[in-house]
């Protein structure tokens, strides 16, 4: 039985893959044209690429930088032989105006606040947003950071937000001394008592009595200076930082067995959900001047603040209800079986796992409420879009469109682009198991 | 740290109900700062500029007022408000006065209770058109795709010019004059309608601003003035009267070039009283008797102002036309100082 012809007593040396297979031949072949179906939307695609570029690049690669107006601009370019509506941007307005269109009408001695007020917020937030690379001590900056913020922006006295501060110390010190004594519900009233009291009455006698001891501050700003993206970063940190924690509540309020916490609750979420912002800053800006006492001189800023925060809980409130739900029912009879209290079982089992639930959709309310800012621009505030009408206002630049809108368009894009891959971080960092 | 300054705007806000109840010249005095609602951005009449400076023709007036009555004609706090927020602004306080390219309207001036203390520009509605249209008359548009902001009196003032003239026309609705600049270069209309000043300062922007023309027919009355809250008699005069110096001094020649050499007096009692060397004008206005000097002096008469942020050697290149003094045939008419 050895009629075999041929057998191969020895392995082939290897060899090298055939080149339409590897390198980056191989990925067009695989990737770009599998077929010929494949093949003509790879070359259709790449047609249109080239279109938009073929318009886009000749445009923006425009020397006129240092163009004063727009009719400079139109000299340049024709000098070039380039003539038409879309010849080339004109950049000279972004060179003038850019330092405008992010700090507003800020004084500009003070620049340095906001950038300090910005680069501290990032300080305060490292603990918060990369727990794993940072001392956990610097909480202690992330907790008192909320008063530096305002003082750094708006100025003035320092005691201002020590009495803040003040407000808060007293009432826990209140409600410790009460929880102690009797009931956690009677201190938790009498604390909120002590520290409404103070802020309501005392605090303005204890920053006046302070300041005529040591008067300490920095120059005060008024809001109507504020404007372009430093308006719409403040505004969007502070509706960011202060819907989170009032969407919890909302959120927790709501699945809440207390009757009138509940139907509060339910009431305002939906209240405000059926309700557009504009109507809302309109609210802000309009109504509200006319039912205070005329007069009054109710911040605008801080009424859009305030607005624009209500806006973002009770959107927030639902995203992470979802994530409650989402929740399996094992987890809160677990927490139950241990013998944990409501605000143990929430903080220690129930919060964590839903929150990580819920990181894709209220890193997207996030992003949603830093867009929704440049709303503020029709109720008369300067924010990019607001500063870019009233940079066409001036003569020497009127009539200038795409050059203004591209360049905020590309800051709001950094921004949320940036919002958005930290939240795929943070999504791989918690993903510790499940799937 | 956000309820504290809502506490701090309250305890303000107390303070401020307070202080109402006095005139707004005394409020305004107090605080030293006038409170001057503008337009948000509107070429040639109100626009900051790099530096964050407020400039325009609309706040010229602002700064008058603000000379007249602070002595500064940098004490002006500008709000900028926009078509829909500038009343309520007004009629809550948060402004003193209204310089915004508003048309005085029987219903604004009697319904929302302003008072609308002159005009300092005679506006029209008018009609652009490209050149290759080969349009001469407004009459003529029949069947034209017309670009025009939704919202505002030129909407209603096109419906009836066409009506009147039994011809049709299609809208083109746009919510801003920058987007209407788009679309009517890009050929989505053959016709841009708006006030005529902001027609001129459009056309000013494009590259070929020849291959454009302004028809002849002004459609409406647009006579845009500043405007103070009614019930404020006290405060209205003086709005009202700084408004008639700035016209008075053109009439008289009162420049800002010669208005020190002026104010050592002259021959014109006239001129005399104005600028108040001779009777006590300011006195009864409830100011001093310089009043009407630093007011001019803040941005030169009338004439000065037109020339500088609309006139003929600016970009936008208004002519005066009904805004020239009454004597060169304008509709520009101060009633005297006496």
């Amino acid at each position: 039985m050895s009629d075999i012809g041929y057998v191969r007593t020895e392995m082939l040396p290897e060899q090298e893959p055939p080149v339409s297979e590897v390198g980056a031949i191989g990925w067009v072949r695989h990737n770009l044209f599998s077929n010929w179906f494949n093949s003509l939307l790879t070359v259709l695609s790449l047609y249109f690429i080239f279109k938009v570029l073929a318009g886009l690049v000749p445009w923006v690669i425009s020397p006129t930088w240092d163009s004063g107006s727009l009719a400079e601009c139109r000299e340049i370019l024709h000098a070039l032989g380039r003539e038409g509506h879309y010849a080339g941007a004109c950049w000279g307005v972004i060179h003038e105006r850019w330092i405008q269109l992010i700090f507003g009408f800020y004084p500009e001695h003070l620049y340095w606040r906001p950038i300090a007020a910005f680069v501290l917020l990032g300080v305060a937030l490292a603990p918060v947003l990369f727990s794993d690379k940072v001392p956990s001590k610097l909480l202690i900056f992330s907790a008192l950071y909320p008063f530096i913020f305002p003082w750094l922006l708006w100025g003035g006295t320092i005691w201002a937000p020590v009495a803040a501060l003040l407000g808060f110390v007293l009432g826990w010190a209140a409600f410790n001394a009460v929880s102690k004594a009797m009931s956690t519900l009677l201190g938790f009233i009498a604390g909120a008592l002590v520290a409404l009291i103070w802020w309501l009455v005392l605090s303005s006698y204890f920053v006046g009595a302070m300041d005529s001891i040591a008067a300490i501050g920095i120059e005060p700003v008024e809001s109507r200076k504020f404007g372009g993206f430093m308006l719409s970063i403040t505004i969007g940190v502070v509706a960011i930082a202060c819907s989170l924690p009032l969407g919890i509540v909302l959120a927790l309020g709501r699945q809440s067995d207390l009757l009138i916490v509940k139907y509060i609750c339910v009431g305002f979420i939906e209240f405000i959900r059926g309700v557009p912002l504009i109507t809302l800053l309109f609210v802000a800006s309009t109504l509200l001047n006319l039912f205070l006492p005329p007069g009054t001189n109710f911040d605008i800023i801080l009424r859009v603040l305030i607005m624009v925060t209500l806006f973002a809980a009770a959107y927030m409130a639902e995203v992470i209800r979802g994530g409650l739900a989402a929740l399996p029912r094992g987890q809160y009879e677990g927490a139950d079986s241990l013998g944990l209290n409501y605000w143990q079982s929430q903080r220690l089992i129930i919060m964590p796992q839903a929150l990580k639930i819920s990181i894709p959709g209220i890193v997207s309310t996030f992003i949603g409420v830093f867009k929704d800012t440049t709303l503020v621009s029709i109720i008369g505030l300067l924010d990019p879009l607001g500063l870019s009408n009233a940079i066409r206002a001036d003569a020497n630049w009127n009539g200038i469109v795409w050059e203004l809108y591209g360049f905020i368009a590309l800051l709001f894009f950094a921004f949320c682009f940036g919002m958005s891959r930290y939240s795929m971080y943070l999504e791989r960092k918690l993903h510790t198991g499940h799937r | 740290m956000k309820k504290t300054v809502f506490l701090g705007a309250a305890t303000v806000a107390g303070l401020a109900a307070g202080v109402a109840a006095a005139g707004t010249a005394d409020d305004v005095k107090a605080r030293g700062k006038l409170n001057c609602g503008v337009t948000t951005g509107l070429v040639g009449f109100a626009a900051p500029d790099a530096n964050g400076e407020w400039k325009g023709f609309d706040v010229a007036v602002c700064r008058a007022v603000a000379a007249a009555v602070l002595g500064d004609a940098n004490a002006v706090e500008f709000v900028p408000t926009t078509g829909k927020t500038r009343f309520t602004a007004l009629a809550s306080g948060e402004v003193d006065m209204l310089a915004r390219n508003t048309t005085w309207t029987f219903s604004r001036d009697v319904d929302l209770k302003f008072e609308f203390v002159g005009v300092n520009y005679y506006d029209g509605q008018g009609f652009m058109v490209p050149k290759s249209l080969g349009v001469s008359s407004a009459k003529e548009l029949d069947g034209a795709t017309v670009c025009i902001q939704t919202g505002t009196t030129t909407e209603l003032n096109l419906a009836d010019f066409f009506r009147s003239n039994n011809i049709s026309y299609e809208p083109v609705p746009i919510e801003t004059n920058a987007e209407a600049q788009q679309q009517y270069l890009a050929g989505a209309c053959d016709v841009y309608t708006t006030d005529a000043s902001g027609l001129a300062a459009t056309r000013a922007t494009f590259e070929n601003p020849g291959d454009h023309v302004l028809l002849p027919e002004i459609i409406s009355k647009e006579p845009l003035g500043p405007l103070v809250r009614h019930g404020d008699n006290e405060w209205g005069d003086v709005v009202r009267w700084t408004l008639n110096a700035l016209i008075s001094a053109e009439e008289y020649g009162i420049t800002s070039a010669n208005i020190d050499e002026m104010a050592a007096g002259t021959d014109n009692p006239e001129i005399n009283r104005i600028l108040g060397t001779e009777g006590t004008l300011g006195e009864m206005l409830g100011l001093d008797n310089q009043w009407a000097m630093r007011a001019i002096k803040a941005g030169g008469n009338f004439g000065e102002i037109f020339a500088q942020n609309i006139g003929e050697n600016t970009p936008i290149g208004l002519a005066r036309g009904l805004n020239a003094q009454w004597t060169d045939g304008g509709l520009l008419y101060s009633p005297p100082f006496r």
